[in-house]
């Protein structure tokens, strides 16, 4: 017992791109424990895009023909699929439906669960993962003693791999039963780049002033190709809808690159985004707190600053 | 209605945690209710009071979080069970709560979404498999009509409206309802209400924590004129490279 299955979360037909890390993470760890990386998709992931996931490290999926739109239902799927399988370890990236899969899985896979992952697993004396706890205050070491290991990783905890590797792409059957829950109506943003996937995440805060003064965030972040966030106050006062809330009440980023604009960073908010690679800071005040967890920053006023830090990528990228 | 709220006790969010040995060292920092926690319960207080049900608030822990128990009962809770535990992990915790909910019966069990100490996010989805219950998380609005729910919840880029019979499980974040502080005559009268002590059921531990660190901490920062900002673009396309 000793394959990798890897959940795969599709949007418009194509995997995630959290979804092809999981899988570079998942072959990853079947080649440390010497078996297959398989992977498992509903139909959401097209037939065609499929076989894309040999690129980054599966030596198999597992198409199942129906949708899984409730956590309840990738529980199923994924716990049948692992069954199948053997497998030894569950992977999956983290996404609102998939999180809450997780624990699911564990319980019906009797499974020891880690959740929020950040970095391969060392298995040099069992099998041992790291985890942010205490919201990013602290990394710990987690050893998971079951047979079966389920594990939710962020984004970056290994990144993508390029493989060449043959796919066998298997049409997979699985007893799926309804959900107790109805969906009534769903209210989404297409065309806009969904905070956690995104590489770049351009966030301000209560120093903007106002919502009619987020046209110049949003020119930015059209410019780097990024998502747009907030900081708390910000989405309480209905300036930004709740999605793009990052802290330690909203939502956990590890981007590659984060611009803090006009937020003080108390201690809550950074506890969203203090994973962040790269984390660039603008504020008026230099003795601004962010100031202390930023890799750059710049002191002065907000109004002026991102206008011209916009002309300035749009020249250069 | 009968509601239970399941809260977990954890570090004022405020609080720097300092780390001895690979340990944390938690002595002199104050404990509140997990945030989410919060937020679950004071959506829960009003429900109770809507149906005119009763509130049962559990935490699973030792005899130090009785005063985060009080708080709850404070804010509003009818009585309290704390199962006299070390809350070892999910799996224990959850396991412990399913345990009980088994026995009573409840209509709604709330919780926030994650916990502020290990933020694993997995106790309300195991305690939902564990008594085949469904399970909406996370649920920023919840209305009642009369055995039916009608929920909002956050997806990636928005929100969507589900509806579900009781009972079931949630896992709450905000806005479902604001905080609430106690007032003078809920911390009197939590003093009196029952808070039930129970031994917990025999669980095996699937996972174990080894060691803490403090995270990387960054380089310092590095500051750069408002009036160059070329220079903030150069550093990050060839110092940082991430353009
Ligand atoms: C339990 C709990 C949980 C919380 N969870 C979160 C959370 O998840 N996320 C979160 O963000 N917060 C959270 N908070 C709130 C947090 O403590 C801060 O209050 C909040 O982050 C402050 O938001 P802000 O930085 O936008 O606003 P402020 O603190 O008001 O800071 C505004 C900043 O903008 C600067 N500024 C003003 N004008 C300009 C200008 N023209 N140009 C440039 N800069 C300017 C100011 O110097 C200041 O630094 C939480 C609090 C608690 C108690």
């Amino acid at each position: 017992m000793s394959n990798v299955l890897i959940y795969v979360e599709a949007e418009n037909g194509a995997a995630k791109k959290s979804s092809l890390e999981a899988v570079s993470y998942g072959a990853a760890v079947a080649e440390m424990l010497g078996g297959k990386a398989v992977a498992v998709a509903a139909a959401d992931l097209s037939a065609d895009h499929a076989g894309e996931l040999a690129k980054f490290g599966a030596d198999k999926v597992l198409h199942f023909g129906g949708t899984v739109n409730q956590s309840s239902e990738i529980a199923e799927l994924v716990a049948a699929a692992a069954q199948q399988e053997n497998a030894a370890v569950v992977v999956t990236a983290k996404s609102i439906n998939a999180d809450l899969a997780v624990p699911m899985i564990g319980v019906k896979l009797k499974a020891s669960v880690a959740t929020n992952v950040t970095a391969l697993p060392d298995l040099s004396n069992g099998f041992v993962v790291t985890r942010a706890a205490y919201t990013g205050k602290a990394i710990t070491q987690v050893s998971l003693h079951s047979n079966v290991k389920v594990l939710s990783i962020k984004k970056n905890a290994s990144g993508t791999k390029e493989y060449n590797k043959t796919l066998a792409v298997e049409s997979f059957n699985a007893n799926i039963s309804a959900s107790k829950i109805t969906v009534k109506e769903v209210k989404k943003q297409t065309g806009e780049i969904l905070l956690p996937e995104a590489d770049i995440v351009v966030s301000a805060g209560r120093g903007l002033k106002g919502p009619e003064n987020w046209g110049m965030i949003e020119e930015l972040a059209k410019t780097l190709g990024a998502a747009t966030a907030c900081s708390k106050p910000v989405s309480d006062m209905d300036w930004r809808p709740h999605h793009e809330h990052v802290g330690q009440t909203g939502i956990k980023v590890s981007p590659n690159l984060y611009f803090a604009i006009g937020i003080s960073g108390a201690i809550q908010h950074l506890a969203g985004v203090n994973s962040s690679k790269v984390i660039v800071v603008v504020n008026k005040d230099p003795e601004a707190p962010f100031f202390k967890s930023a890799d750059y920053g710049i002191v002065g006023d907000a109004f002026e600053v991102v206008p011209k830090l916009n002309e300035a990528l749009k020249a250069a990228l | 209605m009968k509601i239970l709220i399941c809260i977990s006790h954890v570090p004022d969010t405020n609080a720097k945690i300092p780390f001895k040995d690979g340990q944390p060292d938690l002595n002199g920092i104050s404990f509140v209710i997990a945030p989410y926690d919060d937020f679950a319960l004071a959506r829960a207080v009003e429900l109770r009071d809507e149906t005119k049900g009763k509130l049962t608030v559990l935490n699973v822990g030792l005899a130090d979080t009785e005063p985060t128990i009080r708080k709850a009962l404070a804010i509003g809770a009818d009585d309290a069970i704390r199962v006299n535990a070390h809350p070892h992990d999910a799996f224990y915790v959850a396991s412990q709560i399913a345990a009980i909910a088994k026995q009573e019966n409840y209509d709604l069990i709330l919780m926030g979404r994650e916990s502020s100490d290990f933020n694993g996010g997995q106790v309300h989805g195991m305690v939902a498999e564990m008594l085949g219950l469904p399970c909406v998380v996370p649920c920023m609005k919840l209305d009642l009509n009369g055995n039916v729910a009608v929920m909002q919840r956050e997806i990636e880029g928005g929100k969507e409206v589900v509806e579900v019979a009781t009972p079931f499980v949630a896992g709450c974040q905000e806005p479902i309802a604001e905080w609430k502080i106690p007032n003078m005559r809920g911390i009197m009268s939590a003093k009196t209400k029952p808070l039930k002590v129970v031994e917990p059921v025999a669980v095996e531990n699937y996972t174990h924590i080894t060691k803490y660190e403090m995270p990387p901490q960054r380089s310092s920062v590095k500051m750069i004129d408002k009036d160059n900002i070329g220079e903030l673009v150069r550093l990050l396309r060839e110092e940082a490279k991430v353009l």
